[in-house]
């Protein structure tokens, strides 16, 4: 199975321009014969958005998401992170994963940082479930950025059976530690997705950004890591890139065997536990 | 300058090991920055001033690079009373570079303004002379068509060590996030003149005025200081415990405070219920 990410440098709340750019790399990549098409977080609008999240909203029916899905047609699936409006006029950080001339999966990305640099909650609404969902080629779970920095999102998708992992982020480069590694940052996410993929025998499709904005950077480096660790993909550190990864989902079977962690998950217990937590700090 | 404020020699090693750059990453993310953000308000080009001192030269060698030399104007703008090596090491920049340059003497301009303002303190004086370097920055930028780069670092900008819409103004600031210890070592990695990596820091706004003289400690007392104050948010008392000279941590601690006016737009009365910048918030890169 052919994937590829789209390691972009979206324009700040242009979604005209950044859907332009949607549709040329769909173009290209359908031409490669690409399944799967991943765009970060905010891909159609740019992340440090403040007040601008409210004039660049979309709504589900937006015909912006539609020409997505008409341009992807009806063999290839793609990934794209835009602001949602609802009709009650709150605003999600969103992804809709796009196939077969529509949206088949739409995540609301659950927690939103609000430390350091992050001002998320102050603009947008929280999402309130984590879901797996069917595609064409398999079972999938979507999270966008700060969801994976908690490991409840990944061990629900995975008793949920997610196979395919797929992490859009908007994620700032901070920390130019020392040595052959590049960022503080990168560092920490490319250990989240060898940690994930590892976990979980799944397949790890992580998207991230480019570009600069109010001068904060976004490091890219998207990849993809195989259900043994192994990264299949790994696109540049700060440059715009297609980056393409050939998935043998054969993999999954070969893997879980050899480490059938998922299987052996005690889902029960865990549950148990958690509910005997919660009845200790809330119950009566 | 001798060290005043010796560091405990636990941690000396420790500290140097954390405020450790990683040169050709930073060098990266630096020119990156430059490129973007220049370009994506439709400029190709880039003024900067000049004084021959380390900040300056980084701030056009990162420049020169991003952009290309012929992008990039260095202003040159003695004062009389500015040392004749402060300009050698600046036009040495300009060559390694081969980038544009103009040398623009303040002496004029500065003096109608002593003479009229009759400046009592050097402070004056200096703020006088920074504010004349600022407005013909800003009209050759006009002029060349450029962005006027910023120079300040870390160090500076968190003590305060700047003159408040004088060196301190710029569109955009390359520097403004690495420590002057961290601007030693990026400034070898890019190859400024080694003359320039090694003197004193200097203002250069009166004879043998230093910058560690002037402001009473070493940037590299400060700098562990204030990186473990503020990078790694250690309390003042922590520091203090673990052997730090207690005087000089609280120093440290309220030139911080005290200069965070200068590091802020000046405040705006709240009388409406959408006021620039409290809930009228919007990226400076709006649309680009």
């Amino acid at each position: 199975m052919k994937v590829a990410l789209a390691q972009i440098a979206p324009k700040l709340g242009d979604v005209h321009a950044n859907l332009e750019t949607h549709l040329d790399l769909i173009k290209q990549a359908k031409k490669d014969g690409v399944e799967l098409l991943v765009f970060p977080e905010l891909s159609l609008t740019g992340y440090f958005l403040e007040e601008l999240a409210y004039h660049v909203g979309l709504r589900v029916d937006a015909p912006e998401l539609q020409k997505l899905a008409d341009a992807a047609g009806a063999d290839m699936a793609v990934v794209a992170g835009f602001v949602e409006e609802t009709a009650g006029y709150h605003y999600y950080i969103s992804g809709a994963f796009i196939e077969a001339g529509g949206i088949k999966h739409l995540h609301r990305k659950v927690y939103l940082p609000t430390y350091g640099m992050f001002t998320d909650q102050r603009y947008f609404a929280e999402g309130d479930r984590v879901r797996a969902f069917d595609a064409s080629f398999g079972r999938c779970g979507l999270l966008i950025c700060e969801d994976i920095w908690h490991n409840s999102t990944v061990s629900i998708l995975a008793a949920d059976s997610a196979n395919y992992l797929i992490s859009i982020n908007s994620s700032p480069g901070r920390g130019v530690v020392t040595g052959d590694r590049t960022l503080g940052s990168s560092d920490a996410v490319e250990m989240l997705n060898r940690m994930y993929a590892q976990f979980f025998t799944s397949f790890v499709i992580f998207c991230n950004r480019v570009g600069y904005e109010d001068g904060i950077n976004f490091w890219g480096g998207s990849e993809v890591i195989g259900p043994d660790g192994e990264c299949l993909a790994k696109a540049p550190y700060f440059e715009e890139a297609l980056v393409c990864a050939e998935l043998d989902p054969s993999a999954l079977r070969r893997v879980r065997i050899n480490l059938p962690l998922l299987r052996d998950e005690k889902l029960e217990l865990t549950v148990r536990e958690y509910q005997r937590i919660l009845q200790e700090r809330y119950g009566q | 300058m001798v060290s005043k404020h010796p560091l405990p020699e636990a941690d000396e090693q420790v500290i140097a090991s954390r405020l450790a750059i990683n040169a050709a990453s930073t060098e990266r993310l630096l020119t990156g920055f430059i490129q973007n953000e220049v370009r994506k308000v439709g400029f190709e080009r880039v003024v900067v001033g000049l004084s021959g001192g380390i900040d300056s030269a980084l701030s056009a060698f990162l420049a020169a690079r991003a952009l290309g030399p012929k992008n990039v104007l260095a202003l040159m703008m003695p004062y009389k009373s500015s040392s004749p090596e402060s300009l050698a090491d600046a036009r040495s920049v300009v060559e390694k570079l081969g980038i544009q340059s103009r040398v623009v003497e303040i002496t004029a301009m500065a003096d109608a303004f002593v003479a009229q303002c009759k400046p009592s303190s050097d402070k004056r004086k200096g703020n006088i002379m920074a504010r004349t370097r600022m407005i013909v920055l800003y009209d050759q930028s006009e002029d060349f068509g450029g962005l006027v780069l910023g120079t300040s670092n870390k160090t500076e900008l968190l003590v305060g060590y700047g003159t408040l819409y004088g060196d301190m103004a710029s569109a955009l600031n390359p520097l403004g996030d690495l420590y002057k210890t961290q601007v030693w070592a990026l400034s070898e990695h890019m190859g400024v003149p080694q003359a320039i990596i090694s003197k004193p820091p200097t203002a250069d706004l009166w004879m043998g005025q230093t910058d560690e003289g002037e402001l009473g400690f070493t940037y590299r007392e400060v700098d562990e200081v204030l990186f473990q104050l503020v990078d790694e948010r250690y309390s003042e008392a922590e520091l203090i415990a673990r052997g730090y000279d207690a005087g000089f941590v609280n120093k440290v601690a309220r030139l911080v405070a005290s200069s965070q006016f200068k590091r802020a737009l000046p405040i705006i009365a709240k009388v409406s219920a959408r006021t620039i910048s409290r809930e009228f918030r919007y990226p400076r890169d709006w649309g680009r």
